[in-house]
């Protein structure tokens, strides 16, 4: 008892005599400041995006993806070939080292392979390592990955969700030391880290050079827990923070009228949708009947609610894709925005004095209003109910909801792999359960052949749109704000590469 | 309502009864816990499934299947409560579901920030509380007493995150001279305290008026300044101190508030006490915190209510043996 109170004592007063953190250019200082506290620095025993984001910047992964080529890139490989359709053979490089002086192996790249694919190890996204057969070290710095199926998909997640750690050091910590005491092969090495508070990380000396991710400029970045967005603004405005994302449009448009300050509004890979239970797993409903989805296609005006309310480089979508995606297609139906077609669609569904309907959602508050309000204007009464996301897809997942309004951010992957088998191959997820659709898209990701791939690919999507199974809205974008000395790139799948930025 | 100092020598009856006063508030508060405990449990289930939230966004049912498995949350909810109630009472909490760390330890490195922001919010409205309440009841229906009130009247209507957002505009950014966020030195809690602490100040303010108001009638009041004593020792010595007495129980009451209420000015303030590890853990559905912090506000709130009835029953005789409390 009595240490404890010396512990808040000593605290209390370690409180008082800290000076002010610094920031900015002329301490080479990047402090960035976001919303949610980092817990775990573990990415395969953390979920939240924040953890994705400083994870590449701590650890390198086999081969990097070129979020606006697509290209793959070898990274902690100096190069990488397929093998045959399970296999691929990835030559690492001699220069690297672990944030704690050992060098990178063929055994580090093997263990952890090897070691997160296992069931029992639990790892809490299965879908990013259930692929994985074995690992196999066939010299000293090469390894081949086997996989259990031709799987389209391996690159992306060996260049996204799968970090290469230290063997000795992981076996020794686990998860647990290695989400307090990270240590990767990263450009930025973790140097202090107050769990969910802030978190400083400093240059890697040792970082190798030619790589992809480039050689880190800045000396130190500060990530700092915000939660209140007005309170990041005044921050960023008196100079103590950098670098800020996710506002909201109008505080944008406020900000971005300051000299000090950058604004940026960058597309990112997320679509907002309709979704529909066709299937009828939550009882009959008027929106099993394809005028009636129609007729809402009609009523919606996407590209304005997209340019309006979400920002500028928001845009309408027609497939149930990212634009961005490999394999996502344009050459689908599209629902023009035409009030008086929807009433007339209406009318022959049977329904002319229109009808009423419950929309499920977490979203974005204002958007769902500027829908309901689409829909009240040609006679769809549709009652708002707002619930946590956790929630809503939970009753998603229990065909217990007739029509939800939610978003995708595809875990990041710029391929329809990670957006379409999730609705439409029969999981809990699947609302509409056609058969037809869940062939091709099950084919499909079997298939490595690119050209096959995008033909099944499109068939399914034109499917989705002709019945309008779902109705893609938009393509979300993101408000970045930072100080007018950064210079930073927004990348489109929400990964911030802040080993990138430097000073103007 | 009667300020009735005991004038019975401390003997065999005050013991006993104050006993078994003691015994009977104490019953009451372990009831208080298991039934906070209890509901708190069941509501964190409520706002979505812990391990859908624990899965993350892209997780798919298997994916969530496996993590409800892997921490327990396939069971039953009685027996989950019942297993997380039998690891208490061993003094076990287990560790967080985030970070994977003994929960007393993620309290317990929370809980200074908020200790300090409730004390200095507590001090900051007990100085001016209680200097304003005097002056109002001292000025009984003059200007000064309306302006006083009127003061209590918008503190206590004045939304705190609105007002921690007013203050923070105008001394962080219009004038700055404090800093909006972050705990890195004294000047950090300048803005935090202001905006907890004002919106306690208006019950001490009326408490403080109306005691002082009543005290000032009575007697020996009347008596001492019949007998000359100059009237600022009167109402200094004599009567502030008797009218003191509600004022003293109260407040320890409110710091209790001020304790459980910090969540809003914690997160405006980016300050990481315990109010933020509670709403990010009701967030992510970290419910080992959320239970330990519930456990932790509900026992310090029942300590102090016993403390506060104990202050007012050692003034008030009357209280100790009444059924009511």
């Amino acid at each position: 008892m009595r240490r404890k109170l010396q512990r808040i004592i000593v605290g209390i007063l370690c409180a008082l005599l800290f000076g002010q953190a610094l920031a900015s250019k002329k301490d080479n200082t990047l402090v960035i400041a976001w919303t949610r506290g980092l817990e775990s620095l573990d990415q395969y025993f953390s979920t939240a995006r924040e953890a994705i984001i400083i994870s590449r910047v701590l650890f390198d992964t086999l081969i990097d993806k070129d979020p606006e080529t697509g290209e793959f890139q070898p990274l902690l490989a100096r190069s990488f070939k397929m093998l045959d359709d399970t296999s691929i053979e990835f030559v690492l490089r001699d220069d690297v080292y672990f944030h704690d002086g050992s060098k990178m192996t063929a055994d580090d790249v093997v263990f952890t392979l090897n070691w997160v694919k296992q069931p029992e190890n639990k790892v809490i996204h299965q879908q990013n390592v259930s692929w994985i057969d074995s690992v196999e070290k066939v010299g000293e710095y090469q390894v081949v990955v086997h996989t259990k199926y031709p799987n389209p998909t391996a690159l992306d997640f060996l260049a996204g969700p799968l970090p290469i750690y230290p063997k000795n050091y992981y076996e020794k910590v686990g998860p647990t030391g290695m989400g307090i005491r990270p240590i990767g092969t990263g450009p930025y090495r973790l140097v202090d880290l107050s769990p969910g508070d802030t978190m400083v990380l400093e240059r890697n000396p040792q970082y190798f050079s030619g790589g992809p991710k480039g050689t880190p400029q800045i000396e130190r970045i500060i990530q700092r827990s915000i939660p209140e967005e007005n309170t990041q603004i005044i921050e960023l405005l008196n100079g103590k923070v950098d670098w800020i994302w996710k506002l909201t449009p109008d505080q944008a448009v406020r900000l971005g009228k300051r000299t000090s300050v950058t604004v940026i509004d960058a597309p990112t890979m997320r679509i907002g949708y309709l979704q529909f239970d066709v299937a009828g797993r939550s009882g009959p409903s008027p929106l099993q009947q394809i005028k009636v989805r129609k007729a809402i296609a009609h009523a919606i005006n996407r590209q304005g609610i997209a340019k309006r309310l979400m920002g500028g480089s928001a845009d309408a979508v027609h497939a149930f894709c990212h634009p961005i995606q490999f394999g996502c297609t344009d050459n689908v139906t599209k629902y023009e925005y035409n009030p008086a077609k929807a009433k007339e669609l209406l009318a022959q569904a049977g329904y002319p004095e229109g009808l009423s309907v419950k929309l499920y959602s977490y979203e974005n508050r204002r958007v769902v209003e500027a829908i309901l309000a689409d829909l009240a204007a040609v006679g769809i009464k549709a009652e708002p109910v707002m619930s946590s996301f956790e929630l809503l897809r939970d009753k998603v997942s229990a065909g217990e909801v007739p029509f939800t309004y939610m978003a995708w951010g595809s875990n990041s992957i710029s391929d329809v792999a990670a957006i379409v088998p999730h609705f439409f191959t029969g999981g809990t997820s699947d609302t509409v359960r056609d058969e037809r659709v869940g062939a091709w898209v099950r084919e499909a990701g079997g298939t490595i052949d690119k050209e096959k791939r995008k033909a099944l690919y499109e068939k399914a999507f034109q499917a989705i749109a002709d019945d309008v199974y779902m109705l893609p809205m938009y393509s979300f974008s993101i408000n970045y704000a930072m100080s007018s000395e950064l210079a930073f790139e927004p990348s489109t799948d929400e990964i911030p590469r802040f080993y990138k930025a430097r000073w103007k | 309502m009667k300020y009735r100092v005991s004038t019975k020598p401390v003997g065999s009856d005050w013991g006993h009864g104050m006993l078994r006063y003691l015994m009977r508030k104490l019953g009451l508060g372990i009831g208080v816990l298991l039934c906070t405990s209890a509901i708190a449990f069941f509501l964190s289930f409520l706002v979505g499934d812990p391990a859908s939230r624990l899965a993350g966004e892209s997780a798919s049912a298997q994916e969530i299947a496996q993590v409800r498995e892997q921490y327990g949350f396939d069971q039953p909810l009685p027996t989950q409560y019942a297993r997380w109630l039998a690891n208490g009472l061993a003094g076990e909490f287990g560790d967080s579901l985030f970070l994977k760390i003994p929960v007393t330890k993620v309290i317990a490195q929370h809980l200074p920030v908020t200790l300090y922001l409730a004390s200095a919010s507590i001090l900051f409205s007990l100085i001016f509380g209680l200097a304003m309440g005097a002056i109002a009841a001292i000025r009984e229906g003059g200007a000064v007493d309306r302006l006083c009130l009127f003061l209590s009247l918008v503190a206590q209507a004045t939304p705190v995150f609105w007002f921690a957002l007013i203050i923070m505009a105008l001394f962080s950014f219009g004038w700055p001279i404090l800093p909006s966020s972050g705990a890195d030195s004294w000047k950090s809690f300048v803005l935090p305290t202001l905006a907890l602490g004002f919106n306690a100040m208006p019950a001490i303010i009326r408490l403080t008026r109306t005691s002082l108001i009543e005290v000032l009638k009575t007697d020996y009041i009347r008596t001492a300044r019949a007998k000359g004593i100059p009237y600022r020792r009167v109402v200094l010595k004599h009567a502030l101190t008797n009218a003191l007495n509600p004022v003293v129980s109260v407040s320890v009451v409110q710091f209790g508030y001020m304790l459980t209420g910090s969540i809003v000015v914690e997160m405006i303030f980016a300050l990481h006490g315990v109010g933020q590890l509670a709403w990010s853990s009701i967030e992510r559905g970290d419910i080992p915190i959320i239970q330990a912090i519930i456990l932790l506000f509900s026992l310090i709130y029942v300590l102090l209510g016993i403390l506060s009835d104990i202050v007012a029953a050692w003034l008030d005789p009357k209280l100790r043996t009444a059924s009511h409390v």
